[in-house]
């Protein structure tokens, strides 16, 4: 059965957008990450204008984080405090990310600029998450290796305006929590991501947060930058397409719950391991297509219309 | 687009005034409704005409500015380096006709009225050569053509009798919404001696158009409630997992 979808313009099957959601929900189950780095690529491929791709996607982050979150707060495990901080320099980087992304239209290169931007980021995240998942996993079966320290101490940790965030009992400079919201809200608002990918390793290695409040924390903020986000591109783009995003987040809803309980059969570092295979994965196949022959060099658009 | 439609008009009217109405055409539906389970639809366009001659049927959507853009290798990957922008290009073209076009009309007669994409008239600002005028130009048509809004050749006109006619007019899915033109040309000895201009309306109908216009309308409070509701849905999700 074929839906219209008002914004994007164009008729879609709606199994095939209920079963993209749950695919993308799985995995968020699972991992515990957004998925929006799977799902933005996917909607392009079916057809989507890679404007309202972008933007669609953020629309379905908010609901699918604000699940998240409820489940997380529950056990207690969300950092309020850290997510405030984290949240003025997502808004300010989501703000200057929308911005970014209009004048990438005007250009005519928002798709090889959003492709570049998950090849880099994929391909570096991956690597580094299947090597440290590998050594991980090695240590544990060679078993009994020392303790690991709390958090390493770098030079991160000589910056001022120190603060205490007693939920990940942490001492740091707001500095960086608050920069690394920025790098997410810009990367959110031109890849379509909530960056979860992006946040949950800085938060483990960079700001040395306890892990089981990673997720929440990191879902918390997802919500408003995503949110921002969503209402900066109608806004200013006009490329949300609502009816898109809540078929999405339909499918993925469902598919979230079957994700979670497989999820809780693995092992952290072989959960890791498996993301950056994946990660690697979809990292090589844009590599492939930027340096592919297109099968028309010459492509069309309504002027006005990206 | 308008000054097409007033010489359409005023051809119409000097027929029409020299020896009464040579031809008479209507569609069977002015609106086409794009609802949500739209998946392209046909109209039927039927006419008669005042004795013998071809007829040619041309559609043609509203127009709007397009950008060709040309791809090409800078350092292993492909990027958008040229690009060229064409005026008033007709959103939906499609012809049909009783016969071969070249069997009804001369090239000349053709290009006057625009009969054929090889004829449409497509300008554009940029300075280019003519090679390369060509080479974006046959692009934009291939990329129409790819997207099903020029389809390919002539459709058929069929003669039922002598005189009276009549053609499906088919739509994709995607087909673009607007103010649409139906142009029927009768033919006579190599010369178009009667035309007559139709409008039909292509319009989203019902949920879709009232979320499309209010996006437009009030884009601010339209992303907000994009996102309410999607909080709302992740609320509803997690209702079942209370005591889990």
């Amino acid at each position: 059965m074929d839906i219209y979808l008002p914004i994007a313009a164009v008729s879609v099957d709606v199994v095939v957008l209920l079963g993209l959601g749950a695919v993308v929900g799985f995995l968020s189950g699972v991992f515990g990450v957004g998925g929006g780095f799977l799902l933005t690529p996917f909607l392009i491929f079916i057809g989507i204008p890679p404007a309202v791709a972008v933007a669609s996607s953020a629309n379905q982050l908010v609901g699918a984080s604000v699940s998240g979150v409820i489940a997380h707060w529950r056990r207690g495990n969300v950092d309020f405090h850290m997510g405030a901080v984290l949240l003025i320099g997502g808004f300010a980087g989501s703000a200057l990310g929308v911005w970014v992304f209009a004048l990438l239209r005007r250009l005519g290169q928002v798709e090889l600029t959003v492709s570049i931007a998950y090849v880099v980021l994929l391909g570096t995240l991956g690597a580094l998450m299947l090597v440290e998942s590998t050594r991980a996993i090695l240590r544990r079966n060679r078993a009994g290796a020392g303790r690991r320290k709390l958090h390493q101490h770098m030079w991160i940790h000589g910056l001022p305006l120190k603060m205490r965030f007693r939920r990940s009992k942490l001492y740091i400079s707001a500095i960086v929590p608050t920069g690394l919201g920025f790098v997410v809200g810009v990367l959110s608002a031109i890849m379509g991501i909530g960056g979860g990918f992006v946040m949950v390793p800085a938060m483990i290695y960079m700001l040395g947060m306890p892990t089981a409040v990673v997720p929440g924390t990191s879902l918390l903020q997802i919500i408003f930058v995503a949110a921002n986000v969503t209402v900066l591109q109608a806004a200013g783009n006009g490329t949300v397409d609502a009816v898109l995003a809540l078929m999405l987040l339909i499918g993925g809803v469902i598919g979230a719950q079957f994700g979670s309980r497989f999820g809780s059969r693995l092992r952290g570092e072989q959960l890791r391991a498996l993301l950056a295979l994946l990660v690697l994965l979809v990292a090589a196949k844009l590599a492939r297509d930027l340096g592919l022959r297109p099968e028309d060099l010459y492509s069309v658009v309504v002027v006005g219309s990206e | 687009m308008f000054l097409l439609l007033l010489a359409s008009l005023g051809l119409a009217a000097a027929a029409g005034g020299a020896r009464g109405q040579a031809l008479v055409a209507d569609l069977t539906n002015h609106l086409v409704a794009i609802t949500t389970g739209f998946t392209g639809t046909s109209v039927v366009l039927f006419g008669a005409t005042d004795g013998s001659g071809d007829v040619i049927v041309v559609v043609r959507g509203p127009e709007r500015d397009m950008t060709v853009r040309r791809k090409s290798k800078v350092a292993q990957v492909w990027v958008n380096t040229r690009q060229v922008t064409f005026q008033s290009v007709p959103s939906f073209y499609s012809i049909a006709s009783n016969k071969p076009l070249d069997d009804i009309a001369p090239a000349a007669v053709r290009q006057l009225h625009q009969i054929g994409l090889d004829n449409l008239r497509l300008n554009t600002e940029a300075s280019l050569s003519p090679e390369e005028t060509e080479e974006f130009r046959s692009a934009l048509l291939r990329n129409e053509a790819r997207a099903g809004l020029f389809p390919p050749g002539v459709g058929q006109v069929t003669f039922l009798g002598d005189r009276l006619f009549r053609t499906d007019i088919r739509f994709p899915a995607n087909v673009p919404t607007g103010i649409y033109l139906v142009q029927v040309f009768l033919v006579r000895d190599k010369a178009v001696v009667s035309g007559q201009t139709t409008p039909l309306v292509v319009s989203e109908i019902g949920v879709d158009a009232d979320v499309h216009d209010f996006a437009d309308r009030y884009a601010l409070l339209y992303g907000l409630a994009a996102i309410t509701l999607a909080a709302l849905v992740g609320w509803i999700a997690t209702l079942p997992f209370r005591n889990a």
